[in-house]
């Protein structure tokens, strides 16, 4: 184990936790302006993967699948809230259960179009080589999930700090009964941001989907991944999204090369820590 | 619930259907006998989940964790030191219900002082270091792989005969259903009820309501236990896949399609999933739509569980002559 092991893994476990952030940011400001435990997150990340193949299978190119892959799926996401979620109003045993449902139609839809075998997604050439750096190897595509996931933080960060549609959010999340007092249109809010997640994680769906690969019952193995990054970094805060996705892909990282037999536990065993320590996470608010 | 004879007749519709199904399902096919047992497993700890959903207010997103810690339990005894193989079966039973009740426990330090959706967050991430455990401790768990048990217990009465088996699984169906009972109609029950309702105020009346909440949770936690011994031996196999998000899940749309803070609503919701999930499966491929839409119709349609029909039913019935008259009248509700 000399520096060389460490600086590797601890690349490997930025890079994953930039994948997650992009699953996780969606969840988190979801859960933070509408109060939903969206158990259906999963499945847009699956859902991503799946429609970025048919469109590199019927375009060959994987730029064009990107947009559209994360496009398709905000739609997918602004239907469901508009035509099943919003009618519930706020129950949240009722939308977690409604979520549920949706994400095992997801899956047989899934199976039904894609069949059931493990599908990958190849990057384009460019990004299937190396840099290396002091005789490390730095994979290109790593690289480029983590540059992605800094992009999209960006802009997320200045469209919720700088924009009068991210203030609005903001407000949303601090206190939903008072931004619609004042004059807020939180309907039209939530609206905006169950898709933008939906859109978020198809994105990650699509990046991912060239290291994770691409199959059924994928969408329940990242689910809980990426709810234990909005558990630690604070649900609705995007700063706690991006530092509990961080913590998470190195959690993970280090945990399945120090502890294999306990590695999905030292994912979980810190979010127990901070919840003992504060249950609102890193940087929720009560 | 306005004439006082009300409750008895329901307590004897109940114990009506269950000597029925004790009396028939020994004359069906054996796949159908295999089925019941496990729908009242499942029963069982969609009944525990109902003592914290239906009566405490407390939407748990993690029960399959007690299940998953009895069931492991019992397969390693059983695999590894042949023990639970003949009377210690009970010791095991016993060991079970701790396990699940320390389990329950220690989360519940950490869930108890969270409420509504941050309680279902944590629920549902505090089952997931179970799953991470029961798929990654391979040297303990058997890792994807899981447990497979040996045939199961003999004392005296062979328990591998699945009949007989059946025989044992009602019957701790039924002792559960009736200490559930007990509880729910106890001053504590009804304490729980009241927190549901508003917990403030039951705080402000001198109530400890993290406590009561905590001995809930503890006892849901005790009954999930005992329903995962029985799910280890019923099933024959212990693997990651019953500690997923998947059976909490399923746990609680049991309760849900049944009728929350009904009981008897969650063995209903129990059977018509489990016969989806086993049998509707293996008739199919596509049984997956039907599961969930099941969740879906069952939350935009009928939020008061199957339990709730005859309540509806009547609710037409009483409304249906003033129909016409009601309907010219401004209505505040």
């Amino acid at each position: 184990m000399d520096t060389k092991f460490w600086v590797i893994q601890a690349f490997n476990g930025v890079s994953y936790g930039a994948l997650l952030f992009l699953l996780a940011s969606g969840l988190s400001l979801i859960f933070g302006v509408m109060r939903i435990v969206n158990l259906a997150h999963g499945s847009f990340f699956l859902l991503g993967g799946y429609v970025a193949l048919t469109v590199i299978w019927t375009t060959n190119s994987w730029l064009l699948a990107l947009p559209v892959a994360a496009l398709v799926i905000g739609v997918v996401g602004l239907l469901m809230e508009r035509v099943f979620l919003r009618p519930l109003g706020f129950d949240p045993l009722r939308q977690v259960l409604l979520t549920v449902g949706f994400a095992y139609l997801f899956q047989q839809a899934a199976l039904d179009i894609w069949g059931g075998d493990n599908l990958d997604i190849v990057p384009p050439g460019m990004l299937k080589e190396s840099a290396v750096v002091g005789g490390v190897y730095f994979p290109m595509y790593r690289v480029f999930m983590i540059g992605m996931a800094v992009v999209m933080g960006l802009i997320l960060w200045l469209t919720m700090e700088k924009t009068r549609m991210g203030a609005m959010i903001r407000a949303t999340v601090d206190d939903s009964e008072m931004a619609r007092g004042v004059g807020i249109d939180t309907s039209r809010v939530s609206m905006f941001i169950f898709a933008l997640g939906a859109f978020l994680a198809a994105l990650g769906g699509v990046i991912g989907g060239a290291f994770l690969g691409i199959y059924p019952g994928l969408d329940f193995v990242i689910l809980p991944i990426a709810f234990a990054v909005v558990i630690i970094g604070g649900m609705g805060s995007l700063t706690g999204a991006a530092v509990g996705s961080l913590l998470v892909g190195l959690a993970d990282n280090f945990g399945k090369a120090l502890f294999p037999e306990i590695s999905y536990f030292t994912i979980y065993a810190p979010m127990v820590l901070i919840l003992a320590l504060k249950p609102t996470g890193l940087f929720g608010r009560e | 619930m306005k004439d006082g004879h009300a409750p008895r007749r329901k307590l004897l519709i109940v114990i009506a259907g269950l000597l029925a199904l004790l009396m028939i399902t020994p004359f069906t096919s054996s796949y159908v006998i295999v089925l019941i047992t496990h729908a009242l497993v499942f029963a069982i700890l969609a009944m525990s989940l109902d003592i914290l959903l239906g009566y405490t207010g407390l939407p748990s997103l993690g029960q399959a964790a007690y299940l998953g810690m009895g069931a492991y339990l019992t397969a390693i005894l059983a695999a590894r030191y042949q023990f639970g193989l003949d009377w210690t079966f009970w010791v095991v039973i016993l060991m079970g219900i701790l396990i699940g009740a320390a389990t329950a426990a220690l989360f519940g330090l950490l869930a108890i002082r969270a409420g509504g959706v941050y309680f279902l967050m944590i629920t549902l991430a505090l089952a997931m270091c179970v799953w991470g455990l029961a798929y990654r401790w391979n040297s303990l768990t058997g890792g994807d792989n899981g447990i497979i048990l040996p045939p199961r217990p003999q004392f005296g009465i062979q328990l591998s005969d699945d009949v007989t088996f059946f025989y044992l699984v009602f019957g701790f169906f039924v002792v559960s259903l009736a200490m559930l009972y007990i509880l729910v109609k106890s001053p504590f029950g009804r304490s729980l009820e009241g927190i549901r309702e508003n917990e403030l105020r039951m705080r402000i009346l001198g109530y400890n309501t993290w406590l009561h909440k905590y001995i809930a949770f503890i006892i849901a936690g005790g009954f999930g236990g005992l329903a995962g011994v029985l799910w280890a031996h019923a099933h024959g196999l212990v693997s990651p896949e019953d500690v997923t998000l998947a059976t909490s899940v399923d746990a609680l749309l049991m309760v849900v399609l049944g009728g929350s803070g009904t009981l008897v609503g969650g063995a209903i919701g129990a059977g018509i999933v489990v016969f989806l999930r086993e049998y509707l499966s293996t008739l199919v491929p596509w049984w997956q739509y039907v599961l969930g839409g099941v969740y879906v119709l069952t939350i935009l349609y009928l939020p008061g569980g199957l339990m709730s029909i005859p309540e509806r039913v009547r609710g037409w019935r009483a409304s249906s002559p003033g129909r016409s008259l009601s309907d010219l009248r401004p209505t505040n509700s």
